[in-house]
Parts: structure tokens; C-alpha cells; sequence
């Protein structure tokens, strides 16, 4: 795949990689905020290249696992309604809320369907005019574009039948969360490349200003990855706190001027949960004004149910980047992919499954050197 | 594809009066008897088939029997490649093949859903004999029932196969050992896009076909260029992931991969790209791995290279003595990571 | 957080009232949303996630980009000189 595959090429990973240790002269912890960051980087070994100085801290970008457990009750609730056809992504049929996941719902008899795009879920209502189509619209600032535009589409034809269940997250604030923390162990961060596609990345330079951060733009490949770490290390071991783009072949600083107005019509700010984190304020889409109609969490009056999380699941401290997930009791012993405690266990992006997965050779092997906090 | 259309059968009559499934042709009478008799017969032609006995009677066989069964459910029932029909012959064929067997007969068991036009059926049948015909085996009993609108996907199949062990040959998972050199016959990941491709709510377009393909030959062959092979296997559900893992933990070994060794289609990887799928977990339905002493690794290419099957065949890494139970991959980028068993089925993501 | 492939635009069309288009990424097809890209055009690239591109591919900026990774080492004792 063009402009894909060149960027997975074996020499020139050993050339970045080559600079980066060449760069690295003691400890840095920098936390890859997106969940695919963290799963390309499992994915493609590109950890075991790096130095033993440099420990790489998997932050709480994915959707998957940072959904509130009320949010995934409240949707095995709308799903198990009569009559309902229920849209998901494929990512959150596994996601376990309080007690069961989706396909569990599913197997009850439940009509739960995964689609790739939110436009089959309104087509799947304009085919089905007697059932009621509920659409899971989870998902950071690159997928909310796409589930704005499923509701303002499903408004143009005024589909009765068509709802969403919206728990959408930002990402800015979740970085200004983690920085803010006493706790804080990160000094650079990768931002997701592909949140800043639609976003631009103007929201970061007071961030890095504030926080004496370096922030770096960084796309999902292991080319892109090694040259957004390779800058990040520059700049940490040059004692500079810069906003950098290493992704500009799909990022600009304005980002989708586009998909940006149609958000603003669809979508209000809101605060939020976050799954092991708990409420961050104005770090949340909900739909505004005229299209809260189309909100499923008032057609099915599910917006009361509450929940509470596994108290032994750590995955909180996991996304903040102060627990790595093998430090975790319950890690490989009671929580694995089979039977997670958490979300962070289920997704494959999430850091306790990518860990199990790709990790375990990490996890009982050379453990990395730490940062001082 | 021949057509197979009711009109084109050779005794259409009886069968056209009802073109799809109704619950009269489980029922043991009349309109069973038609489709066995307008269908099936003539579809397999055998003579233990014909006889029409309770039991197929079967001659005596020289070695060891082995006796194994698999059950056919996949939606849709036609894809790219195949259908339902030629995955319930391959799937118990090459279940006997990796086991070292010669496969000789099958049995088929139809559930078949109220509804199903009888052109698919025939369709299917059709693609079951043709399939047991290349493969060498002979279908030798069936049974065929049905279920009301709405109980099943339309048409679901079980086999059961018999074949032949010859003297000497034993192989097992549990037999790998350290310095094995592991073959596979071919791109991994085909069939598993080819089904992902034409299913309800996710359809794209591509060139990719499911292998769907009797693996007898080219087992006969792995086992005629190296006699002394540990371990043979096809990896099916789960992908080759999931057979490496089997190996691994039957052996109490470690498995090393070179990823970039591993054959996949352009088209493959590009639909894993789009899906956030994995190659080594997406299914085959005729691809073979075998475990081979290292000595023995490039006489056994060169010969299942030989093979239509395997003329893209790969020595794809080695068995070791280091991380015991653990399928490890060395990726193009030069680092290592651990390939697991997928818990439960591939779905496309966008996170 | 989010997966999302380079794809060729082959076609572009209106469903519904919305901008779509034939997309092929590695030979493989699909029909995706070009709303939040309306100067795209046949031949471009586009950077598509949930079935949505939601930005286009600036060739010239990946070449110049791989160009200089291709260039690391040989000029490795600039290490410290910005090289875009």
C-alpha cells in the first residue's frame, strides 16, 4: 500500500534507531498517547531497538479502553431493547461492562451488529424503518468526524428510527491531566497523528509552554514512530520544549477546517469520565442542542444506570503511565485477555493486552531501565 | 462454475416442482428420496453410495484408521474462491492429510434451512463432489435433515472422513524439538479476506480467493521427500498464529519466526491494513506447516516447491530451546514480539 | 486510537446527498465518505479511518520526508541540524 509500506522499511528503522541511541545520553521516560502508537509499537518489536534509557509509557488514548463501564452498561442495555438493531464498531463487542460484554447480549438474542463505517448504521435504518438503529459513537477527535456526520446526515432525512450512544473523548485534555499530576513521570510526549489530522495541532504549543513538555506529532508507522521518538530525544536531551510535526504528509497545524465546522454543529464540550481515570472536565464531546434527539441515552432512558469498576483493576494508574501493566497484581494471573478485569486487558491497542500479547518477552526478559519521577 | 441450475440437471423433474427447501425434503419421505435420488446420487456416484444401505459396508483397508469429523458453518455460503461445500470435503480431507493418512471415504450430514433455493444446493453438491472427486476420496453415506425459516444460515455441513495410515508414519505435535527448521506451504490469509470481503455490512472489493484446496497430494509429498518430518498441520481458524502455538505447547518448545519470511499476498496485507487485522490470525483452508530436523529443511522445500500447492512455499523459522511454549517473531524492522492464539474471532477494528 | 490507511481516489460520486468515493488501498476497494475532503480529486491520496478520509496525502511532503531518513547516517554529523 503506497504511502504505507515505505514506511515500514527494515534499513531505515535501523538508521533512526541508530540516532536515537546515538542521542540518548541518560533515562527519559515519553509517553505515545494514541493506543495504535502503542500497538504498532508492540506490534513491530520497534521497543527492542530502542536504548535502555529510554522507557516508552503507553498513555490512555484508546477508545476502547477509557469508555466509563456505565457507558458499556448503558449500551448492553439499549442493545438487549426489542426491536433495537445495535451498531458497533468491532473494537467494543469484547469490552466487559459490570457483568457481561456484547456478545454476550448477542447470544441472548440481542440484535448487535459490527459495522465499518457510522453511514452503514444509518443506512441500516433507512433500510429498517419498523426497528429502532443505535449507534455505538465512541472514539477520540478522529473518529467524532465521522459520527458527527452519521447524525447530521440521519437529521437531513429525517430518520426517526436512527439514535447514538455518544461517549466521545478529547485528547488535549487527557495530556494536560496527565501533566498536571503530581505523579507525573512523563517529559515528552508523541501526539496522535491521527487525531491531529482532523485537529490541527494549535491546541499544543501552550501545553508544551506551560508544562516545559516537548510534544511531537507522530503518525503510526515504525518510521514514523522511531523519527517522532528520534525528536522527541533531541529535543529532552537539548533541554528545549518545542511543538514538532513528524507527520506532515497528513498533519497541518490548522488540520480539517471540514470535518472541524461540522463537529462544532453536531457537538458541544462536555466533561467526562474515563474509564480508570475517573472525570475530566471539558474533555468530552455530547451532541448539542437540535440533535440531542438523536440521543439514545434518552430514547432508551438508560442515562440513570451507574456503575462501578473492578476494584482490583489498576489500569487507571496503567493510562496515567505510573503503573506499568506486568507491576500490576492481577496481571497474567486473574486478568488476561480471556477473563480481563479491564478494558485495557481487551482492546489490542489496550496497554495491559498489548503487553500480554507482544510483551510477554519484555515482561520476563530485560526489564528497561526507569526514570527518576 | 458449471451451472446448476434446476433446468440443467440431468432429471429435473421431480425437483423443480418445489425450487427452494421445504420441510418435506427432511422428512424421510417422498421429497427426500427425490433429492437423493436427483441430487446426491448422481453428484457422488459411487458404488457403496448407491447401494442405499443403513451403513455404507466398506472393504478391509492395509495400516492404521484415522477416523476424524468437522462441522461447516460460514456466511455467506458462496465467497470468492468457494463455498460451504468444498470447505466441508478440505476442511475433514485435510484434517486426515496432516495426520499422515491416506483419505479414502466421507460422510455428509445436511442441515439445511426451509428456504434454501434448491440451485444453491445444487450449486453446493455440486462443488462437494467435484471437491471429493480431486481429492481422491469417495462420499459413501449422508443424511440430510431441515430446519424452519429462520433456525439456521441456510445450509450447514458435517463430514466425517476415514483414511489410511501407512506403517511408519507418526506423526504429532508433541515431537518437535530444538533446531527443527518449520515449512509453510504458502501465502497465509486468503480465505479468511475472501469471506471478510462479501460479508453483510463490510463488503469491499479485491482479487483475493479463498486457497480452499485438498491438501492430500502435497502431504503425500512432504512425507515421501522427508520421512523423518516431526509435525504437520493446516492452519485453519485461528490462522497460522494459532497452529504455531499448538506446536509450541505440544512440544514444549519455543517457535522462532521471521515475519518478513512469511508469505502474504500484497492484497492480503493491504485488507489486513484497512481492517486492523493480522495475518498470521486471519484463516486458511489449504496451507500446511510441517516441522522438519533442519537437515532435511531445504530437500523438503525444494520438493513442495514442486507441488501446485506449494510453489510459493517458504522455510518460515525454527524451533528453539529459548522461551519454552512462546511463538516469537522477528519483524522486518529487526524486533521481536510474541505471536499469541486469538481469543476468539477476527473482528475489524478502527482503534 | 485510530487506524487509518492511505487510499487512491478512483472515483468520486454522491450518495444521499454526500460526497463519497471509490478509494483502492493496495488494490483492494472500498466506498468511502469524501465530505470533509471536498478539494480531492481522482488520483489523490486520502488518509481514511472508519470509512471517512479526514485528510489528504501531501506526496510531495512523504517523498521529502523518506528522503531524508535516506540521508540519515550519511550526514551523521549534522545530527543536531534540523532536517525537516
Amino acid at each position: 500500500m503506497k504511502y504505507l509500506t515505505e514506511f515500514r522499511d527494515g534499513e531505515l528503522a535501523q538508521k533512526l534507531a541508530a540516532e536515537i541511541r546515538a542521542a540518548v545520553t541518560r533515562p527519559w521516560a515519553i509517553m505515545e498517547v494514541c493506543g495504535g502508537q502503542t500497538h504498532a509499537i508492540i506490534r513491530h518489536g520497534l521497543d527492542q531497538l530502542l536504548p535502555p534509557e529510554l522507557e516508552l509509557v503507553h498513555g490512555p488514548g484508546c477508545p476502547v479502553c477509557v469508555t466509563p463501564v456505565a457507558a458499556i452498561d448503558r449500551a448492553l442495555a439499549v442493545a438487549a431493547a426489542p426491536g433495537v438493531i445495535f451498531c458497533s464498531f468491532g473494537d467494543m463487542l469484547r469490552v466487559p461492562g459490570t457483568r457481561e460484554d456484547l456478545f454476550a447480549v448477542k447470544g441472548r438474542g440481542a440484535d448487535v451488529r459490527v459495522v465499518y463505517s457510522p453511514l452503514d448504521a444509518v443506512r441500516l435504518a433507512k433500510g429498517n424503518p419498523a426497528r429502532q438503529v443505535v449507534f455505538f459513537a465512541i472514539g477520540f477527535e478522529t473518529t467524532a468526524p465521522a459520527n458527527a456526520l452519521a447524525v447530521h446526515q440521519a437529521a437531513q432525512l429525517g430518520l426517526a428510527n436512527f439514535s447514538v450512544l455518544v461517549s466521545h473523548v478529547l485528547v488535549p485534555p487527557a495530556m494536560e491531566a496527565i501533566l498536571s499530576s503530581p505523579a507525573n513521570r512523563v517529559r515528552a510526549f508523541l501526539a496522535a497523528g491521527h487525531v491531529c489530522s482532523v485537529m490541527g495541532y494549535h491546541q499544543y504549543p501552550p501545553l508544551a509552554e506551560r508544562y516545559r513538555v516537548p510534544i511531537v506529532v507522530t503518525g503510526f508507522e515504525p518510521l514514523d514512530l522511531l523519527d517522532g521518538i528520534r525528536r522527541a530525544v533531541r529535543q529532552l536531551e537539548a533541554g528545549t520544549h518545542a511543538v514538532e510535526n513528524a507527520y506532515p504528509r497528513v498533519v497541518t497545524f490548522d488540520g480539517n477546517r471540514a470535518a472541524q465546522a461540522m463537529l462544532a454543529e453536531v457537538f458541544e464540550v462536555c466533561d467526562r469520565d474515563w474509564r480508570g481515570i475517573g472525570t475530566i472536565p471539558n474533555s468530552g464531546w455530547r451532541l448539542r442542542g437540535g440533535y440531542r434527539r438523536f440521543d439514545a441515552e434518552e430514547r432508551f432512558a438508560v442515562g440513570d444506570i451507574r456503575s462501578a469498576e473492578s476494584p482490583h483493576c489498576r489500569s487507571g494508574e496503567v493510562l496515567r503511565g505510573t503503573l506499568k501493566p506486568n507491576q500490576c497484581p492481577a496481571f497474567g494471573t486473574t486478568c488476561t485477555p480471556r477473563t480481563p478485569l479491564g478494558a485495557t486487558m481487551v482492546s489490542g491497542e489496550g496497554a495491559c493486552a498489548a503487553y500480554f500479547n507482544y510483551g510477554r518477552l519484555t515482561a520476563v526478559g530485560t526489564e528497561r531501565a526507569t526514570c527518576p519521577t | 462454475m458449471p451451472d446448476l441450475t434446476p433446468a440443467a440437471w440431468t432429471c429435473p423433474l421431480p425437483l423443480r416442482d418445489y425450487p427452494h427447501v421445504v420441510m418435506g425434503h427432511g422428512g424421510g419421505g417422498r421429497l427426500s428420496a427425490d433429492l437423493v435420488e436427483h441430487l446426491f446420487l448422481p453428484a457422488f456416484r459411487n458404488p457403496a453410495l448407491a447401494r442405499l444401505g443403513d451403513a455404507a459396508v466398506l472393504p478391509p483397508v492395509p495400516g492404521r484408521l484415522a477416523f476424524t469429523t468437522d462441522g461447516f458453518v460460514v456466511r455467506p455460503l458462496f465467497f470468492p474462491g468457494g463455498c460451504v461445500g468444498d470447505l466441508a470435503v478440505h476442511g475433514t480431507v485435510n484434517d486426515l492429510a496432516v495426520s499422515g493418512a491416506t483419505p479414502l471415504y466421507l460422510s455428509a450430514g445436511f442441515i439445511l434451512e426451509e428456504g434454501l433455493p434448491l440451485a444453491d444446493l445444487g450449486r453446493i453438491v455440486d462443488r462437494m463432489a467435484a471437491a471429493a472427486r480431486a481429492a481422491g476420496v469417495a462420499v459413501v453415506c449422508g443424511d440430510t435433515k431441515v430446519v424452519d425459516r429462520g433456525h439456521g444460515d441456510g445450509c450447514y455441513i458435517t463430514t466425517a472422513g476415514v483414511g489410511v495410515v501407512p506403517d511408519g508414519v507418526t506423526l504429532g505435535v508433541q515431537q518437535a524439538r530444538p533446531g527443527d527448521a518449520v515449512v509453510l506451504s504458502g501465502p497465509v490469509g486468503n480465505h479468511g479476506i475472501a469471506v471478510l470481503c462479501v460479508r453483510e455490512g463490510l463488503e469491499f472489493e479485491t482479487r483475493v480467493e479463498s486457497d480452499t484446496a485438498a491438501l492430500t497430494g502435497l502431504a503425500a509429498a512432504v512425507l515421501a521427500a522427508c520421512p523423518a518430518t516431526r509435525a504437520m498441520r493446516d492452519p485453519t481458524r485461528g490462522g497460522l498464529a494459532a497452529t504455531l502455538n499448538e506446536i509450541a505447547a505440544g512440544s514444549g518448545v519455543g517457535i522462532e519466526i521471521d515475519e518478513p519470511a512469511v508469505p502474504v499476498d500484497d492484497e492480503v496485507r493491504a485488507a489486513c491494513d484497512l481492517l486492523g487485522l493480522d495475518p498470521l490470525l486471519v484463516a486458511n483452508e489449504g496451507k500446511l506447516v510441517a516441522v522438519v530436523p533442519a537437515d532435511a529443511a531445504d530437500h523438503l522445500l525444494a520438493a513442495v516447491r514442486r507441488h501446485p500447492l506449494g510453489t510459493r512455499a517458504a522455510v518460515i523459522g525454527r524451533v528453539t530451546d529459548q522461551h519454552p511454549r512462546l511463538v516469537v517473531a522477528r519483524t522486518a524492522v529487526g524486533g521481536r514480539r510474541v505471536v499469541s492464539t486469538p481469543v476468539g474471532e477476527q473482528l475489524p477494528r478502527i482503534c | 486510537m485510530c487506524l487509518a490507511v492511505p487510499g487512491r481516489v478512483e472515483a468520486v460520486f454522491d450518495a444521499d446527498g454526500v460526497r463519497m468515493g471509490t478509494l483502492t488501498f493496495g488494490g483492494v476497494r472500498k466506498d468511502v465518505c469524501l465530505a470533509y475532503l471536498p478539494d480531492v480529486g481522482v488520483g489523490d491520496y486520502a488518509l481514511v479511518h472508519a470509512g471517512f478520509a479526514i485528510s489528504q496525502v501531501d506526496e510531495a511532503t512523504a517523498a521529502e520526508t523518506l528522503r531524508t531518513f535516506a540521508e540519515m547516517g550519511v550526514l551523521a554529523d549534522e545530527l543536531g541540524e534540523e532536517a525537516g
